[in-house]
């Protein structure tokens, strides 16, 4: 399903930018280069971006400016990443977080 | 460490206003930083038109006046550093930045600054219910950066509490953008906002729940049901009221308060303010801080919106140069008064006037300004 909203009444139609490819948790995923990774993942539907580390609970988009960290995901190897302040760039490798991120998100 | 005549932290319309009017009057090394990756603050998710009188570009929609800010602030020579967060405020003006490389790394910068101003703007409140920290449940501010900014829906069908105006603003925008929204909640027996934008909402046919509250969010990994339920005269939930509403998306809307990080790392006295949000640096009419040499301006001082942000950053701006000497005291007070003049049509009429009272109380708290 997509997410993105290609017709705006005020603001348009959506400008073309350059496509790239990333992984997210092994599958490619098209991204518009230097998007908010959060919302090349919202653009497929997916809000799941961590798991929590004692209750292991799924955590998403919550304030969607950096200030929260409850996006943060694994980007390149790096855990704690907030994704929502994140820009996609080509071959960027990304994964679900769980915990803090230790053994590479895999689980803790 | 570098020096500079101007540090502000903050690249939203207070924080730009300031480098702009300071970098009009002649200040030469006037940065601006932002946590952000673009400068502009919140400006550029305001696509409504804005209220007001002509003199505050009424009718302007905020994308609009943060494009305006960003050219006049290249104009002047004012520079900007993104992706570079303000995290440490040390005596005799040093500022430590966070600075964002082009390499995607970042690198410590201590900055000795003749002027600060803090220009850091708000935060959303949240409000925490049964299941709140379930994905789909986010900000309204969250959910209007998605679909105004980043072009992307957060979900389809939303639940939006909060009637404030950006309850109801984003609500209308959700809709733009292709969102379901299945009912607006607000805990008080009266709608927040505007009229005019609940109308929009009502004109819709989106159903406004009055006195009533969520409950309770349900869902495996993400929402999928809202709780609600009517609210008695003492704001609890009355049994047997229960409604369950579909969503895949919950927006919270509960105002906003100053952030106040640095504000509070480096002792600037406060004052609690409930009408603003919260606990607010005291200042005097030039947004000089207790912290002599350090102003505050925006949000930062107080909740409002974008154009008394924009005015407040002006005044520090003005005052600054003045202060470095780039502006003789007439000039300044001239430029002062006109500035004092805008910020008091805009606080005035039955939304603006509890914001006068409440910014004259900030004002009379400063030592100074209570003589």
């Amino acid at each position: 399903m997509c997410m993105r909203i290609t017709e705006h009444v005020i603001l348009g139609q959506e400008e073309t930018a350059k496509l790239v490819e990333i992984t997210v948790d092994g599958k490619p995923l098209m991204a518009k280069e230097g998007e908010p990774i959060l919302a090349a993942l919202l653009a497929e539907n997916m809000i799941i971006n961590r798991y929590t580390v004692k209750r292991k609970e799924a955590r998403g988009l919550f304030c969607g400016i950096g200030q929260c960290t409850d996006c943060a995901m694994i980007v390149n190897g790096k855990p704690n990443v907030r994704t929502c302040i994140t820009p996609v760039e080509q071959g960027m490798v990304i994964k679900t977080q769980y915990g803090v991120g230790e053994g590479d998100g895999e689980d803790d | 460490m570098i020096s500079k005549e101007i540090v502000i932290a903050g690249a939203g319309p207070a924080g730009l206003a300031a480098a702009i009017e300071a970098a009009k009057a002649g200040a030469k090394e006037v940065l601006v930083v932002d946590l952000n990756l673009k400068p502009g603050g919140q400006l550029f998710k305001q696509i409504h038109k804005f209220f007001g009188s002509s003199a505050h570009r009424s009718g302007t929609r905020g994308i609009d006046i943060g494009n305006q800010l960003l050219t006049e602030a290249k104009e002047y020579g004012v520079e900007i550093w993104v992706n570079s967060a303000a995290v440490g405020l040390f005596h005799d003006r040093i500022i430590s930045i966070e600075k964002g490389l082009d390499s995607g790394e970042k690198e410590l910068v201590n900055i000795q600054a003749q002027k600060i101003i803090l220009a850091t703007g708000a935060s959303e409140n949240v409000v925490r219910f049964k299941g709140w920290t379930l994905p789909g449940i986010m900000g309204a501010g969250a959910a209007q950066t998605m679909i105004n900014v980043n072009r992307v829906k957060p979900g389809n069908k939303v639940v939006m509490l909060g009637s404030g105006n950006v309850g109801l603003i984003v609500s209308y925008q959700l809709m733009q953008a292709g969102c379901d929204v299945v009912a607006l909640i607000e805990a008080a027996p009266k709608i927040g906002g505007y009229g005019v934008h609940a109308a929009k909402i009502r004109r819709a046919g989106v159903p406004i729940y009055t006195s009533h509250t969520i409950i309770e969010a349900k869902g495996t990994e993400r929402v999928s049901e809202v709780v609600i339920a009517e609210l008695d005269r003492s704001w609890n939930p009355i049994p047997g009221t229960e409604k369950v509403l579909e969503a895949d998306v919950v927006t919270l809307a509960a105002g906003l308060k100053p952030i106040s990080d640095l504000v509070r790392l480096h002792d600037l006295k406060c004052v609690y303010n409930a009408a603003f949000g919260g606990w607010v640096p005291k200042h005097d009419r030039n947004m000089e801080s207790t912290q002599p040499g350090i102003y505050v301006v925006g949000d930062t001082t107080g909740v409002e919106e974008a154009n008394t942000a924009l005015e407040e950053g002006r005044l520090a701006g003005v005052a600054a140069a003045e202060r470095l000497g780039y502006l003789t005291q007439t000039d300044a007070s001239a430029l002062k008064d006109d500035i004092w003049e805008r910020l008091d049509g805009l606080r005035m009429g039955p939304f603006g006037e509890k914001r006068m009272v409440a910014k004259n109380q900030i004002l009379a708290a400063f030592p100074e300004c209570a003589k």
